[in-house]
């Protein structure tokens, strides 16, 4: 059973037992426009909330995702060295970023949830 | 935040009816990007044939007496000799060899003695270019800024064809016959236009000078054709960084010369021989002595693009130059850039380093244009 949180930035968050699946949202890969690049972690890399965990680059321009809660990569998405573009045709799907552990779940409280995120995106 | 309110070209209804994804630009409301996404345009553009909204650059026409020889003290071109109908590609320079500014420069025929010119420059420098020219140039030469006139371009393998089709109904339609670098005066449809064969995509095409009133029928009429869909500024800017092509204000700018920057093809044999144009001191020295800086084309080994600011450095890990424009390049498949570097390092196959969020990636110094060009050459 998977419970999927999102944050302001457009990031996703899909919680899969003690590890959460990170990625950005299909709004977010509109807005940048078509991804060329995305920089990845390094396996084992540790992040506070808030970090600078990857950065995703389009034709336009280059931009940072933040870790959306603290936790160790356990696994990156590597499909994306060869097709960046993943990132726009499936992004919750197989355009996902990397898996981090769940360190403190109570973080994942401050995320929105489904309902949540849509009416966010309904007032922007 | 400037609270300046932004202008917007004639065309700007039309852009927002096509979707268009507006962002402030040199003073101006432009469209970026239209549904299709940069990509999608860049690739149709190179297949087909894109049609840009540039009304946003800065047309006049320049007129009076012996114009030609006072004009050239402004430039380092060779104007003078250019025949009516045929238009280069100069710069306007300051006393230090700094570019004010790049522009088409395009000679019409002579009108009861005056020798005329018609100018087209960029958007953001426009009010400082005809201020400078009337300045320099005094009260006897005209400077009649074009401000009721908007600029198409139509760019791409099917632009000729498409001109044909859309202007077929006029006398004097022979586009097909214009060679690169020309422009014609044509009465159309669409009331008097000047059209250019030339443009900023490295592909065959035109830039089409249209009344204000008269711009949204020609679009729309061009539009009718399949091969043409709207191109906005992110595509330009890909296309034309391929093509090896200057951007004003990025690569170019009042501290960089036209030699250091690999314009010395755009001065002509009696120019460097003769001077007399501003910054001529400085631009003659770099000829004879070399520039000691130099803006190269750059490839970067893997797929990280390598961002306009981005520093240059050496294998040893000395501070070469900087990144001046750099993306990916959809034609290229690949990340590509341009930068000023130490002229050591300027020849193509130099291994140099870009310094992309604190990490050196391998890159290799590039010929320009990164793709072929694909202008009209009969």
């Amino acid at each position: 059973m998977s419970d999927t949180r999102y944050t302001k930035d457009h990031e996703f968050i899909r919680i899969e037992g003690d590890s959460a699946v990170i990625g950005i949202t299909a709004y977010a890969q509109e807005q940048l426009g078509d991804v060329v690049f995305v920089e990845l972690p390094e396996i084992g890399a540790e992040f506070a909330s808030g970090d600078e965990a990857a950065v995703v680059e389009s034709v336009k321009a280059a931009s940072e995702v933040y870790a959306p809660i603290s936790g160790a990569v356990l696994e990156v998405n590597g499909d994306l060295e060869g097709e960046p573009g993943l990132v726009n045709e499936d992004p919750v799907g197989r355009g996902w970023f990397m898996r981090l552990s769940v360190s403190d779940k109570s973080e994942l409280d401050d995320l929105m949830d489904e309902a949540a995120y849509q009416a966010h995106l309904a007032e922007l | 935040m400037s609270e300046t309110p932004l202008k917007h070209t004639p065309l700007d209804s039309l852009h927002r009816s096509l979707g268009a994804k507006m962002v402030p630009f040199a003073g101006y409301e432009m469209p970026i990007q239209y549904a299709d996404g940069i990509v999608a345009e860049h690739n149709h553009t190179r297949a087909a044939a894109g049609l840009f909204d540039v009304s946003h650059m800065g047309q006049a026409r320049l007129e009076g007496r012996e114009v030609i020889a006072a004009f050239e003290k402004l430039v380092p071109g060779e104007i003078a000799a250019l025949k009516p109908g045929r238009m280069r590609y100069t710069q306007l320079t300051n006393d230090e060899g700094g570019i004010l500014d790049d522009l088409m420069v395009t000679r019409l025929e002579d009108m009861l003695g005056d020798e005329r010119l018609f100018l087209v420059v960029n958007a953001a420098c426009k009010d400082a270019d005809f201020q400078h020219i009337g300045a320099s140039l005094g009260n006897l030469p005209r400077l009649e800024v074009l401000e009721t006139r908007a600029l198409l371009a139509l760019q791409g393998p099917k632009a000729i064809g498409v001109m044909a089709e859309v202007l077929k109904n006029c006398a004097d339609t022979r586009c097909t016959g214009m060679s690169f670098m020309s422009m014609r005066e044509i009465d159309s449809d669409f009331g008097k236009l000047f059209i250019s064969r030339c443009g900023y995509t490295g592909e065959d095409g035109f830039e089409i000078s249209v009344e204000a009133s008269k711009a949204e029928g020609l679009a729309r009429a061009l539009l009718q054709s399949d091969d043409v869909r709207p191109i906005g500024l992110g595509a330009r800017d890909t296309l034309r960084l391929e093509a090896g092509l200057c951007l004003y204000g990025h690569d170019i700018d009042t501290a960089t010369t036209p030699i250091e920057a690999g314009l010395i093809w755009s001065i002509g044999k009696r120019r460097r021989l003769e001077g007399g144009f501003a910054g001529a001191d400085v631009i003659l020295k770099q000829i004879a002595d070399g520039p000691s800086r130099k803006l190269v084309g750059l490839l970067p080994d893997g797929r990280a693009p390598a961002r306009e600011g981005t520093e240059i450095t050496s294998p040893d890990g000395a501070v070469i130059g900087k990144v001046t424009s750099g993306g990916f390049g959809p034609t290229l498949g690949g990340p590509l850039a341009m930068g000023y570097v130490a002229s050591e390092f300027a020849a193509p196959g130099t291994g140099v380093n870009l310094m992309v969020r604190g990490k050196a990636l391998p890159a290799r110094v590039a010929a320009m244009p990164f793709v072929p060009n694909n202008y009209y050459r009969p």
